[in-house]
């Protein structure tokens, strides 16, 4: 069953795959036939993929199976072990429900948009592919394995965003994602030969049974002694941020806009990003024994969703506001399992993978509408016209803010809950800055449904007679996305954080006795409780007063504080300074070595420097040869003079 | 079976296809077409004969296996002496499977002097094949030195523009190498009395002794790597050298250098080699690091991919040193796999430079939109020389940072920058060619993959990712002769520690 739903979508991947190989000529409908049969193709296969997830979900999370399919041996080397396995606890069967129903939606919804595109076959393609990784990823049983998920997505997230490839932003953005995801990758590396050294094992199961016993130890790494544990979570985790777009590693998220909408929906959003908070989670019994690096994973997290929460506020392109609201919703997560709540990040996790799937999926919906404007200054006045898609986002919107009863009210409260009762020093920080992102992403989420649906139109008058509602099959993944944004909050809440949760977690996420702060939060004081949903609405009147009412108010702002502005708008000059720090000095590296150190150095004195200095020398015995008589003689002399010299003095 | 001579059966019938081929008469078009029929079917015929080889192999044992003994000079002890060990049997099947894939190759694109061409490249594989089974010390030798004469040919007559330059750099370079390790093979001769290399390998030579044997090896075998910073005569080399020319040299002849090491400088001179393993773990970061940087600069597309073969074996270099199981295995691994991959991205090259005659990068652009299948095939050699998990060149890459984090993690750290660097030109370069709008005049009717060429790429592609899903098939046929490598060593090393303790 756990097999047919990981390896469906790979089938249908490749299916699609020679689909997109068939020649059609010049025949439109043959064509035509073809791009239909790969949507079929993948959207059911991704259908019957999320059909069977919940079978899986019923029989492992709700009554309790946990799963372990050994398939065959992967690499076997000394010690290394490492096998094609897939595991299934409850972790992983939330993370299938994610992973499937978001992607399915995702499909389905790419009928209607992709509808006009002319590669439509190479697209189902790689979108199931994408698909495959990810439940690789999720299903994985050991590091290697984990890894192998890891960089399919990245691969398959390369491939999608890349995947208007005529245009060469596009392609700068498809490589930005992959080298900076490697960066990550490279410490993630690093993290899994660390843990391998300290238990010998990579496999989930073994690792997890002998931490206890390796809580203490100390390992000798980079010419210094390390507590053991510290330095294999920090490794990993900086994985994590590559994935997940954290502060410092996040650069490559906004780029990723690039790609077509609905991939982003799929990959920024709901699944490939999360991969980092899902390892955290999964590697929970590690974690637990590292104070130091959950204090790390609380800070990053913390800074993460202010510092995003800020761009978001400034930026003009409806994606990138989507996806620094990403980024900035990713530090929640992070922050939860930083303060030992990992069930509240997944929880959070799944409740925002429907409604950022949503916010995404429909923002797709508005550009479609617009003829492919992603610029909200040239918007407004959307609601009359697209009132589907208005609907949808303001849900979508509202459970972002977290307003109750949306999911991310029960989502995002049991978080920042969590971080008050931590009592930690780190705790208190991200509780703070988790509040004031709020404030924030009810502002940003507010500014983009004004600016787009509300006011005057600002667009020209062809692009605003094309606007038009998009057909059913992009509407209906909306709106089960939406139910999902809806519901899934109140119903999850039992289970995930409340009374439930041991039983419906089982082992699959350990937390140590000493670690209360999940326990703790739900005795938070009514304050705490009352915050996050308090400075939502008040961030949603914000946003109403500057841009509805009072709508010179924002540029009167913005020339106060011009500096301050400027430098968030710039998304706090990050690029410019890896620029000034990484790319350029490589660049410059690699052209010298090439032409001093291969050319001049080590060629001028190698090879060239030997036969240049043979011709030399030859040139100069040849000038010997001057052919006039006394040179000769005068030589002769001089040699015997020598040769007496030597014989005389007996040497 | 085990008195079957299917090594040197392996050894000759290239030559004996090499004769025929010779003694072909007749219209100049006649004698192309049989001369290349005769080529490939014989390379074929020779691959089939060494999956009888991979088939019957032996994966419990250590000893040499299929050996092959007849006296040659019984006075002097030296005798054509052959057989294959787990570390050797994988390296002949790369070489029967490349040689075959090469004529293929040239199939259109070699209209000079064919049937020297194909004699050219059949002697090759003799001579390979024999350099990988030797087990005579100067039979080896003889192997390992007359390689370079068809390869000065193929490089020297079908070659580019600058081929002169480049034959020379080669030459310079190697004959540097090849002189001090036949003073080397002359002393170890004189000192075991043999030149028998089952027992050389047991012989325990003098330690200041193993430091100057250990030395001359290295000076010929670190340019065949190649190594920093004797690696400039690479790019040279395979940008003047056609297309099937490259594919042997980053295929086959690069793996010599690992091959040594392996098989001569690890077993026989541990001590030496104990001593210098911090010089080869600097002179590899060096090349990983440096050649990576290079590579994202260069403008040549062979050049491109030949630094990136530099940067490649470093990997090798160091994990071969780190005497682990891991890094052991990976070093053999990623020879294997970069045989594979390297090969096919320098068929890739020669499939447009067929088309276009030009390596410059900037002359492409956009071709995704008139050749999708070569695209594709490009993707995938791609990935695999990024090391994505899945193809071949992951699980040699891991296995070595592997081995190098446990004996050094700083040297595991630099290494693996290179999986970073890597990443960054291969895109770059991906991107330049492949991806874009066809805006370029003389691109616009350039034509996918031929039938011929699919051929080509399909064994390399199955090969790839079978490497990379399911490794075992040949990790497991390494798995007793490595351990039995680094029994070898360490017991060595600890006999000499103990010997210096108790003084």
């Amino acid at each position: 069953m756990i097999a047919t739903a990981v390896f469906l979508p790979l089938l249908a991947s490749l299916i699609a795959g020679i689909l997109a190989f068939i020649p059609a000529g010049k025949d439109k409908i043959n064509r035509d036939r073809l791009d239909r049969l790969s949507q079929y193709v993948t959207c059911v296969a991704l259908l019957i993929s999320a059909a069977f997830s919940f079978l899986v979900f019923d029989d492992v999370a709700l009554s309790g199976n946990v799963q372990n399919l050994y398939l065959f041996n992967w690499i076997d080397s000394g010690t290394l072990n490492v096998s094609w396995s897939l595991k299934v606890d409850t972790l992983t069967a939330v993370m299938l429900i994610v992973v499937t129903v978001v992607s399915s939606m995702v499909h389905i919804y790419s009928i209607g948009y992709m509808n006009h595109d002319p590669k439509v076959p190479r697209f189902m393609s790689y979108l199931s592919l994408f698909t495959f990784f990810m439940l690789m990823l999720v299903t994985a049983d050991n590091l290697v394995q984990m890894f192998f998920g890891w960089e399919g997505v990245g691969l398959a997230s390369y491939l999608l965003i890349g995947f208007w490839y005529d245009k060469p932003s596009a392609n700068s953005a498809a490589i930005k994602a992959f080298v900076v995801n490697r960066v990550g990758d490279f410490a993630f590396m690093l993290g899994i030969f660390t843990v391998y050294l300290i238990f010998d094992t990579v496999s989930f199961d073994e690792i997890f049974a002998a931490v206890p016993q390796k809580a203490n130890d100390t390992i000798q790494l980079f010419g210094g002694d390390f507590h053991a544990i510290t330095i294999a979570c920090l490794l990993l985790f900086i994985g994590a941020m590559g994935k997940s777009a954290q502060l410092g590693l996040h650069t490559w998220l906004p780029d990723a806009m690039e790609g077509p909408t609905h991939v982003s929906a799929l990959i920024h959003s709901a699944t490939m990003v999360t991969a980092g908070v899902f390892m955290v989670a999964r590697l929970s019994p590690l974690f637990e024994y590292s104070d130091i690096a959950l204090t790390v994973v609380t800070i990053i997290g913390g800074s993460t969703a202010i510092f995003a929460a800020t761009i978001a506020c400034t930026q003009n392109d409806i994606k990138r506001v989507i996806a620094y609201s990403t980024c900035s919703q990713l530090g929640y997560m992070f922050f939860a399992c930083g303060v030992s709540a990992y069930s509240a990040g997944i929880f959070h996790l799944m409740t925002h993978g429907f409604f950022k799937a949503l916010l995404f999926l429909g923002a797709g919906s508005v550009i479609h509408a617009m003829s492919d404007e992603q610029d909200m200054r040239k918007m407004g006045g959307l609601a009359k016209h697209i009132k589907v898609t208005y609907v949808l986002v303001f849900i979508g919107s509202l459970a972002l803010v977290g307003i109750w009863p949306f999911a991310g009210f029960y989502s995002k409260d049991i978080i920042l809950e969590a971080a008050w009762a931590a009592h930690t020093n780190a705790g208190n920080y991200a509780f703070w800055m988790g509040i004031s992102a709020a404030f924030l992403t009810a502002f940003y989420s507010w500014r983009l449904i004004i600016l787009t649906f509300h006011g005057n139109s600002r667009s020209d008058e062809t692009v605003l007679a094309h606007v038009h509602e998009s057909p059913k099959v992009m509407l209906i993944p909306l709106i089960v996305l939406a139910a999902g944004a809806g519901l899934l909050g109140y119903i999850g809440y039992t289970y995930f954080v409340g009374q439930d949760a041991s039983l419906f977690w089982g082992n699959s996420i350990l937390v140590l006795d000493t670690h209360t702060a999940l326990e703790a939060a739900h005795h938070a004081p009514i304050w705490v409780k009352y915050l996050p949903m308090g400075v939502g609405f008040g961030g949603i009147i914000l946003a109403y007063v500057l841009y509805m009412w009072c709508p010179r108010l924002p540029a009167l702002i913005v020339a106060k504080i011009y500096p301050v502005y400027s430098f968030i708008y710039n998304k706090w000059y990050f690029d410019e300074l890896y620029n000034l720090l990484f790319v350029n000095p490589v660049l410059y590296l690699g052209r010298n070595l090439w032409k001093t150190g291969d050319g001049s150095v080590i060629d001028g004195i190698g090879p060239d420097g030997i036969s240049a200095a043979a011709l030399n020398l030859t040139k100069r015995i040849a000038q010997l040869q001057t052919g006039y008589l006394y040179h000769y003689a005068f030589a002769m002399i001089g040699g015997i003079i020598i040769l007496i010299s030597i014989y005389m003095l007996g040497v | 079976m085990s008195n079957y001579p299917i090594l040197s059966l392996l050894i000759f019938i290239p030559l004996i296809g090499a004769l025929f081929i010779f003694v072909i008469r007749g219209e100049d078009e006649i004698v192309k077409r049989n001369a290349r029929q005769v080529a490939l079917w014989t390379s074929c015929v020779v691959f089939a004969l060494s999956l009888l080889l991979w088939k019957n192999f032996d994966i419990t044992t250590a000893d040499f296996q299929f050996v092959e003994h007849q006296d040659w000079m019984p006075k002097f002890n030296i005798a054509y002496h052959l057989g294959v060990d787990g570390i050797s049997v994988l390296f002949v099947l790369l070489t029967t499977l490349l040689i075959p894939i090469c004529i293929l190759a040239s199939w259109e694109a070699i209209q000079e002097r064919v049937k020297e061409y194909m004699i050219a490249f059949l002697v090759l594989e003799t001579m390979m094949i024999g350099m990988f089974v030797a087990l005579d010390i100067i039979v080896f030798y003889i192997f390992f030195e007359a390689v370079l004469l068809p390869m000065f040919l193929i490089i020297g007559v079908w070659g580019g523009k600058r081929r002169v330059y480049a034959a020379f750099k080669l030459f310079l370079y190697t004959l540097l190498g090849s002189v001090l390790m036949l003073v080397a093979i002359l002393a170890m001769y004189f000192e075991a009395g043999t030149a028998n290399i089952p027992v050389l390998l047991t012989h325990d030579f003098p330690a200041s002794m193993q430091t100057w044997l250990w030395l001359a090896f290295f000076a010929s075998f670190a340019v065949k790597v190649p190594m920093w910073p004797v690696h400039t005569w690479l790019p040279d080399a395979h940008v003047e050298a056609p297309t099937a020319g490259s594919v042997i040299l980053a295929g086959v002849l690069l793996k010599f250098g690992g091959y040594g090491f392996l098989r001569f400088s690890l077993p026989m001179f541990p001590l030496a080699t104990a001593d210098f393993t911090i010089l080869i773990y600097t002179l590899s970061v060096v090349a990983v690091i440096y050649t990576s940087l290079v590579a994202l600069a260069q403008e040549d597309m062979k050049k491109l991919i030949a630094y990136s073969s530099v940067a490649h074996m470093g990997f090798v270099t160091i994990g071969t040193f780190t005497l682990t199981v891991q890094g052991i295995e990976g070093a053999i691994y990623q020879m294997l796999s970069h045989g594979i991959v390297s090969a096919a991205l320098f068929l890739i090259v020669g499939v447009v430079y067929d088309r276009i005659h030009s390596r410059e990068i900037t002359q492409y652009g956009g071709l995704v939109h008139k050749m999708p299948a070569y695209s594709l095939i490009f993707m995938v050699f791609m990935l695999a020389s990024v090391g994505l998990p899945g193809t071949g060149g992951f699980v040699g890459e891991l296995l070595i940072l592997v081995g190098a984090f446990k004996v050094n993690s700083i040297l595991a750290a630099l290494a693996a920058t290179g999986v970073i660097l890597s990443a960054v030109y291969m895109l770059y370069l991906y991107r330049r060619i492949i991806f874009g709008k066809l805006t370029k005049d003389h691109l616009l009717k350039i034509k996918d993959l031929n039938t011929r060429e699919k051929m080509v790429f399909a064994p390399l592609i199955i090969l790839i990712f079978w490497m990379g899903i399911y490794p075992s098939s040949f990790l497991e046929i390494l798995h007793v002769s490595v351990n039995n490598l680094i029994d070898r060593v360490e017991s060595a090393q600890a006999a000499s520690a103990a010997l210096i303790a108790g003084r």
